[in-house]
């Protein structure tokens, strides 16, 4: 049962990128080519509510569904992890046109060809683990 | 009935996104899907070899169950909501792609590039092997994805995600403009 919520959550997660049309690749090159407003309006939308949601959090002390305070917990600065990794990451979004969301949404609407995008994924992940060490932070 | 059969415009969309994250924080965890990537790792036994990757993937279980939601959300989405049809992207974007060689059919993506024929050829494996490699490997090094990054931490005022979505821009031009002409050219 501890798990059914989670189920339940992403199910309403991949029903909305579908419906956003948030998975398609036109909509990811249209947004790269800056031709239209509907993934920035996405984007925007989401931080703009989040930011408000997030403020509330902190300012009212929210508690979780188990009763604990709500720990909002930052991503720490590594600028050139994060700008480095953030465009590898850039380049892979607009070729394969989803993000690691999408992958598995994707793969469950039908383009079973992304099983095998996550699979790269994986290896992916894996080898920035094991390389983790060289690399600049 | 008929709205939720319509695509859903973006200031709908967006907000829903945000309550999703809200709530995943309520049930007292973080919204980020590239993490699951890692914890797969984790499951597979690549704490042995490597440090990244020690430790219990137990309490990210969640997180596999959320995406493992967000398959059957894909399927239900297509199958039952009239996802994926009628998509309606700009004329101007129809043109670019058309010189690439890409006919725009409506769909949520082309059916061209993401079938396994192409996944032999040697653009289809720069497309979706090697773009998979690099959603992988970049979003561990950047520490976070579209959700981890984008939503949750610019949503939380973080330094380090705007720093990470101004690389996913970078990124993204370099492949739209760079690498799919010469892939696909």
């Amino acid at each position: 049962m501890k798990f059914l919520k989670f189920l339940l959550a992403g199910i309403i997660f991949g029903v909305v990128m579908v419906k956003s049309e948030a998975v398609s690749w036109f909509r990811i090159q249209e947004m790269f080519r800056f031709q239209s407003f509907h993934m920035y309006g996405i984007i925007g939308s989401a931080v703009g509510l989040g930011v408000i949601l997030i403020q509330w959090i902190k300012v009212k002390k929210l508690k979780s569904i188990d009763g604990k305070p709500i720990e909002v917990t930052g991503k720490p600065l590594m600028w050139k992890a994060n700008l480095i990794g953030g465009s590898i990451f850039g380049l892979g979004w607009a070729l394969t046109g989803a993000c690691p969301g999408p992958l598995y949404t994707l793969a469950g609407a039908g383009y079973s060809v992304f099983w095998v995008v996550i699979a790269a994924a994986l290896v992916g992940t894996f080898t920035y683990g094991a390389l983790k060490k060289y690399l600049p932070h | 009935m008929e709205f939720i059969m319509q695509p859903w415009p973006w200031y709908v969309s967006g907000p829903l996104i945000a309550l999703l994250m809200f709530l995943l924080l309520w049930f007292g965890e973080r919204f980020g899907v590239s993490s699951t990537l890692k914890t797969m790792c984790t499951m597979a036994g690549a704490g042995k070899r490597f440090q990244f990757f020690e430790g219990s993937w137990k309490k990210q279980a969640w997180n596999l169950v959320f995406v493992l939601g967000a398959v059957i959300g894909g399927y239900l989405a297509v199958r039952f909501l009239g996802g994926g049809q009628e998509v309606a992207i700009s004329q101007a974007t129809q043109n670019d792609l058309k010189s690439l060689g890409i006919i725009f059919d409506k769909s949520l993506a082309p059916s061209e590039i993401f079938n396994f024929n192409f996944l032999t050829t040697t653009p289809g494996f720069i497309m979706l092997i090697v773009g998979g490699f690099a959603i992988g490997f970049g979003t561990r090094w950047a520490d976070g994805c579209t959700s981890g990054h984008a939503i949750s931490g610019l949503s939380n005022l973080q330094l380090s995600s705007l720093i990470a979505v101004i690389g996913f821009f970078i990124g993204g031009l370099i492949s739209t403009y760079l690498l799919l002409p010469l892939i696909l050219g």
